[in-house]
């Protein structure tokens, strides 16, 4: 290999406080949720705690990139950078949501069918639980949590679906409007992806609170209650977390922070939105139709 | 390549930051390597302490010194800060050092998040440490029995520190998927112009792999915990037959992780090694294209055997046959990577300094215990082998050679570009024969033990089992104490020594040989063309 | 099994074991007269898996000779002090160009060669054959204990380690009860658990199989020779893992029958005694308590009723020993969720009032309340 001197440069920031801030809020909200677990009282004051500290880090962190990038610190590969570190990002996020769909696959699909008598460990249907039979949405041979009722697929959710598919289109048409200039049709079309999202995310806390006063499905639901909740209540967090990503945006589209070619964060954020619903879809098809 | 030019005059100035504020705050990928060894060079010792009272413990029959919680406990504790504390963030810190310098970059491609993912992992080992004290304060709950496997539901009776260990790992992911994140970017993004993916430093493809491979498995072992968190405090039953769920689950998912893991842990090992052998045979690496095949090979099918762990779990005869050929599959990819590097070796004008000394050991040790997992991965061996001592004494035969001894070799390489002094080679040769060969004697023993009967993770045993502990235990003695030696030889070598040069090995090839020794604190900030 | 008796005395370190591990390196042979190797296989599955694990192991120990004859040829002869030149074109040979394909299509083949064999050994050993005829053991972990209930013989044997000072050279390898097994009788193996994973493993038998709460998996053995056989629980399942030995007595089918003859008279005797309409006196429960609590309570909460907190709390002056009755029997019959503590219904209603009686009256919980079985069988 010979080196020839090439000219180039690349943005290296300053020293920064924020990750260590970043490692004081995350340790403090987690210690303090495992003592809060466990019933130590000081913990539940620790993890607001943390997870103020988390914002202002939040906060601080994009307020020194925002700074930055304002004052053309950033170069072509830079935001190549940006955009490869999102686009992993969201793939690791992906393998997280498999982990709980592929778990709803295994117990749904394989687990059950055994307590209840077929597939390899059949047997034991036999020796332990006869006379149970495994049908989907189930509580298990122990019935945990009481009857119950499934949730159905085709109000609320159905509904949900629409709402977070629109949202997909608004954020879309958001974007068209930034890439030809177009304030107004950015800043409205945000604003109204945004509400989607808080309509959503209302929904669903409706829906829960339907679940667990009129239907007795809860988390202790046996396996159905579980899977439902765990899928569900980490999309809607994802949701929330989205929503928020968008006010963000909101606010520096509406201080004109974005020009049609260099709109990073946006993207970053329409990708989040975009990989949500994505989950949604799956979830509806697996969890609340099929 | 752009050439706007910065305004920014901090962005040019070359000079490290002073005081504390240089470590704490740092954006520099030296000085975050820099922390990642001695945070692992820590780690290791904790582990290695754990280590010792371990093998203190099973020197004789009886219940020595340890009651068999608290054994466990270390157990669980040991195998964890071993992985998670050493190997990794050892490794992450080699990649921190030298990936920039070999693809000619100026740093990192995502530099403040560079220190995030290190900054989270002291936090993590404190959350890990706490898991393993906790339990000694009043009302503290019971300790952690449940070997670094955290099987459910025996992790559902553990008192709170099991939620210590969680969130730890939790914090383990977040860092790992921050560091991968950021490394896969900078190989993608940063190489020097010229610097095709195929002329890139065989170190950084097998970076390249194993941040991957981070990325799709960690959060399967987060999405895993998270599980188990919930059946333990908020009445889920994912783990739990009585709801419909099976404890058999969260084995799927953690090995899921686990076995992608002991690859993570090997691959960039298997990197330091395609540096060393050619500096020290003084020829290229035999068979460049071939090894990253293999390396993506091994990563593939390394994703899709997971339940070789779990053969007695009552698999159905199509299940474990697919386990099985699928896992024995893997020696021919790891084969290739063997062959290569004795292809290497092979017609080259060999020296043997202590980094070839310990990459010479590695590729016959190494063999040696990948060839014991092949004898693991027969289902109906297994059958026998499974959860007895015959398997750590296998996986500590890779694990010590193919990950811990590969990240010796670099150290031993790379010191004098990163302290600008040459190590002392006789001690270092010393270290390495005494190392290797307590080593053997304390893990060669361990197969007999597994073969007559002994399982793993007991605390007291039958005295049958009495000469080959004994023999094991001695060998740790020493095996520890080795390090020791190894400490000794950084430190000496940081305070000073024979001044390296930019090239401080003859047959060294690769961009990071061209910058002084120490090197610049900022470098590369004009990338060279490689032609 | 005679040879491990015969091991017990051998000095530590003994010469001769440390030569046999020499020569089963150098050559892959074995004798497993110094439990070197797997102990002499006592079950038909047990002969072939043995086999297949010698094969593997002589494979293996082939193929390491190899890579450590052509790395020590090249070690000595490509050295620079010996003057040697590299050659940089070798990767450009012809075996260069090619080796990416030999090598693999070589270890190919070693490899199903190995799978092979494998498959065919798996396909006779893995299945349970589907006679009718086959005998039926349930073999239930608990922590930490065994259970083997035979479930054709409608008889239960109840399986603990026997502390030290009575099983001497075989701590850890000798129970009180045996399970007592025929000789050339198929026998299938339901393993369950009744807590957390636990495994069963007797290398003689070389089943081992996981016993997962809630599921039902199986293994099947047919023994071909007498003798006592000793293993050990192999899945770490919490404080006393170390102390879940297993140990198969392998007779024929004639003292096997009068074995469950046996057994049956005694279980017989039991359920007699326990549904006798009786009110028993406190002398008579407590005499009758403290043995069981001793086997059943005491691996936790320990002869002495202190427990080891905080894993088991202690008995003695608990706020339940010396409380209400029913709040005492409640647990013991239902026990408590998420914790060790398992429900001990199985127990019959004397047991358990002469437990309860006991843990109330002993090592000064001295409360003077005498419960009843009658006591019992209301509480359930
Ligand atoms: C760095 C870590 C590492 C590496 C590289 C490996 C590599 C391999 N491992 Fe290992 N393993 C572990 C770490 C590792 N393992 C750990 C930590 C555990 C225990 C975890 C726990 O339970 O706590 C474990 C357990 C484990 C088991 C489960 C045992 C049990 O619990 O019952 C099995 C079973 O199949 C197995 C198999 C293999 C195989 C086939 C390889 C292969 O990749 C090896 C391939 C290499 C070679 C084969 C040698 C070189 C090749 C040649 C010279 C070519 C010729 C060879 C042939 C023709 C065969 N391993
Ligand atoms: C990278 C991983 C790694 C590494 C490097 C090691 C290193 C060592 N391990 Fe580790 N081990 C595991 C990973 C690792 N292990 C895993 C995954 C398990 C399974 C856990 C489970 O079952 O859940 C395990 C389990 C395990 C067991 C089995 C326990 C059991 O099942 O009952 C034993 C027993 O011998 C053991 C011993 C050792 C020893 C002697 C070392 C030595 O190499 C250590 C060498 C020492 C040092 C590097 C530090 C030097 C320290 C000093 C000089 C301080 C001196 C202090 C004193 C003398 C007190 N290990
Ligand atoms: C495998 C271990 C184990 C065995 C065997 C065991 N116990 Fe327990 N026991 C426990 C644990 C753990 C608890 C604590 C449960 C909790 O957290 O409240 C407990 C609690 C109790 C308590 C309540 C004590 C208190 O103060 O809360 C009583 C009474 C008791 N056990 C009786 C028995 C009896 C009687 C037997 C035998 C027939 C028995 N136990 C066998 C583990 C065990
Ligand atoms: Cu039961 Cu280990
Ligand atoms: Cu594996």
């Amino acid at each position: 290999m010979s080196v020839k001197e090439h000219s180039g440069d690349y943005f290296i920031p300053e020293p920064s406080p924020w990750p260590i801030i970043g490692m004081a809020s995350l340790l403090m909200t987690l210690f303090g949720g495992a003592l809060a677990m466990n019933g130590v009282s000081i913990g539940s004051f620790l993890v607001i705690a943390g997870l103020l500290l988390f914002f202002v880090l939040l906060y601080g962190w994009f307020r020194d990139v925002i700074g930055e990038n304002l004052s053309d610190c950033y170069n072509k590969q830079v935001d190549t950078s940006f955009r490869m570190g999102m686009f992993w990002f969201i793939a690791s996020e992906v393998f997280f949501f498999l982990t709980f769909f592929g778990s709803l696959y295994y117990i749904r699909n394989i687990a059950l069918p055994w307590l209840g008598g077929e597939g390899y460990l059949g047997v034991t249907n036999e020796i332990l639980y006869n006379g149970f039979e495994a049908v989907w949405p189930s509580h298990g041979p122990g019935e945990l949590g009481g009857d119950f009722q499934p949730m159905g697929a085709w109000g609320i959710p159905a509904l949900n679906t629409l709402i977070l598919l629109t949202s997909g289109a608004t954020i879309t048409w958001a974007h068209w409007g930034l890439k030809i200039d177009n304030q107004k049709q950015l800043v409205w079309g945000l604003i109204a992806t945004i509400a989607l999202g808080l309509l959503f995310v209302g929904f669903q806390a409706y829906e829960y609170g339907h679940a667990y006063s009129d239907l007795n499905l809860t988390l202790e639901t046996g396996a159905y209650g579980s899977t439902f909740y765990m899928l569900t209540g980490f999309h809607g967090f994802h949701v929330t977390m989205g929503a928020v990503m968008l006010m963000a945006i909101l606010g520096r589209s509406m201080k004109s922070h974005f020009s049609a070619h260099n709109h990073f964060a946006f993207e970053a954020v329409a990708w989040y939105w975009h990989f949500v619903d994505v989950v949604w879809l799956g979830l509806f098809v697996f969890v609340y139709w099929l | 390549m752009s050439t706007t030019t910065l305004s920014h005059d901090e962005a040019h100035h070359h000079d490290a930051p002073k005081g504390w504020k240089r470590w704490l705050f740092s954006t520099n990928h030296k000085d975050i390597g820099t922390l990642y060894l001695l945070f692992a060079l820590t780690m290791l010792f904790l582990g290695g302490a754990s280590a010792m009272l371990i093998r203190m413990e099973l020197f004789m029959p009886g219940i020595q010194m340890l009651d068999p919680d608290l054994y466990n406990n270390l157990v669980t504790n040991h195998a964890l800060i071993m992985i998670f504390g050493a190997v990794m963030p050892a490794a992450a810190g080699l990649a921190n050092w030298m990936i920039p310098m070999m693809i000619g970059a100026p740093d990192m491609a995502l530099p403040r998040m560079n220190n995030l993912s290190f900054w989270v992992l002291p936090a993590a080992a404190t959350m890990l440490i706490l898991s393993f004290v906790v339990p000694f304060f009043p009302g503290g709950g019971t300790q952690i029995n449940t070997g670094w496997t955290l099987y459910p539901p025996l992790s559902v009776q553990v008192g709170m520190s099991m939620d210590f260990l969680i969130f730890a790992v939790h914090l383990l992911g977040i860092s790992s998927v921050l560091a991968s994140i950021n490394i896969i970017v900078t190989l993608l993004n940063m190489r020097a112009p010229g610097m095709s993916l195929f002329k890139m430093p065989m170190f950084c493809w097998t970076w390249l792999v194993t941040a991957f491979l981070l990325i799709l498995v960690v959060p399967v072992l987060a999405g895993g915990v998270t599980m188990l968190l919930f059946d333990r405090h908020f009445g889920t039953s994912f783990f739990d037959a009585a709801g419909g769920g099976d404890p058999v689950l969260f084995q799927h998912l953690f090995w899921f992780f686990g076995h992608p893991e002991v690859y993570i842990l090997l691959l960039p090992s298997i990197g330091v090694l395609s540096h060393v052998i050619p500096a020290f045979a003084r020829k290229p690496l035999f068979g460049y294209k071939s090894m990253v095949g293999a390396m993506l090979a091994v990563a593939t099918i390394g994703m899709v055997v997971w339940a070789h762990h779990q053969y007695t779990i009552g698999m159905s005869l199509g299940a474990v046959t697919y386990f099985m050929i699928g896992t024995i599959l893997i020696s021919i990819p790891v084969g290739l990577m063997i062959f290569n590097f004795i292809a290497t070796m092979w017609r080259g004008a060999m020296t043997f300094e202590t980094p070839m000394l310990f990459a010479v050991g590695i590729v016959l040790m190494f063999t040696f215990g990948g060839l014991s997992g092949v004898m693991l991965a027969v289902v109906p061996a297994d059958m026998q082998y499974h959860d007895s001592m015959f398997v750590v004494a296998h996986f500590h035969y890779v694990l010590m050679p193919g990950a811990v001894f590969g990240l010796f070799a670099g150290v031993f390489y790379w010191l004098p570009k990163w302290t600008g002094h040459m190590y002392d080679e006789k001690l270092g040769k010393l270290f390495f024969w005494i190392n290797v060969i307590s080593f053997n004697i304390t893990f060669f023993p361990q197969h007999f033990l597994g073969l007559a009967g002994m399982p793993r993770r007991i605390v007291d045993y039958n005295m049958i089992f009495t000469e080959f502990n004994v023999v094991s235990s001695i060998g740790a003695m020493v095996f520890g104490l080795s390090h020791l030696l190894f400490l000794y030889i950084i430190i000496k070598t940081i305070r000073g020594g024979k001044k390296a040069e930019k090239r401080a090995w003859e047959g060294a090839k690769g961009l990071e040989w061209e910058l002084d020794s120490p090197p610049a604190f900022h470098t590369w900030t004009v990338a060279p063309q490689i032609k | 099994m005679q040879n491990q008796n015969k091991q017990t005395n051998r000095s530590l370190l003994g010469k001769d074991r440390v030569l046999a591990a020499a020569l089963l390196l150098a050559t892959g042979s074995v004798s497993a007269e110094y439990g070197l190797n797997f102990p002499e296989p006592a079950a038909n599955v047990a002969q072939e898996i043995f086999d297949i694990h010698m094969m593997t192991m002589g494979i293996a120990t082939f193929l390491l000779c190899i890579v450590f004859a052509i790395v020590f040829y090249s070690l000595y002869f490509h050295r620079k002090s010996r003057g040697y030149e590299a050659d940089q074109e070798f990767h450009n040979s012809w075996f260069g160009n090619w080796s990416w394909v030999i090598v693999p299509v070589m270890v190919l083949g070693v490899d199903l060669t190995i799978a092979g064999k494998a498959d065919a050994v798996l396909k006779k050993v893995w299945d349970v054959p589907k006679e009718e005829n086959i005998m039926d053991v349930k073999v239930t972990g608990h922590q930490w204990w065994w259970e083997f209930d035979y479930l054709d013989h409608d008889i239960k044997v109840e399986s603990r380690y026997v502390p030290e000072e009575e099983s001497g050279d075989l701590y850890l390898r000798e129970v009180d009860n045996r399970l007592v097994l025929p000789t050339g009788v198929k026998i299938r193996f339901l393993h369950t658990s009744a807590d957390v994973l636990h495994a069963f493993w007797v290398p003689e038998l070389a089943v081992k199989k996981d016993a997962i709460p809630g599921y039902v998996t199986e293994t099947w053995a047919e023994l071909n020779r007498e003798g006592v056989f000793r293993g050990q629980c192999a899945e770490l399942c919490g404080t006393w893992h170390s102390r879940m030995p297993i140990v198969v007595e392998s007779v024929s089918q004639e003292k096997f029958a009068a074995w469950v003859d046996d057994q049956k008279a005694v279980k017989i005797a039991a359920a007699a005694e326990a549904s006798a309409d009786k009110t028993w006196s406190m002398d008579e429960l407590m005499a009758k308590g403290k043995p069981l609590y001793e086997t059943k309570c005491g691996a936790c909460h320990q002869a002495t009723g202190m427990g080891l907190p905080p894993a088991f709390p202690a008995l003695k002056g608990s706020a339940l020993t010396i409380g209400p009755i029913a709040d005492h029997l409640n647990i013991v019959l239902n026990g408590k969720e998420g914790t060790a503590m398992q429900p001990w219904n199985s127990l019959n209603d004397l047991e358990i009032a002469a437990i309860v009686t006991y843990e109330r009256n002993a090592w000064d919980n001295n409360t003077g309340d005498v419960v009843q079985p009658a006591d019992v069988k209301q509480a359930r």
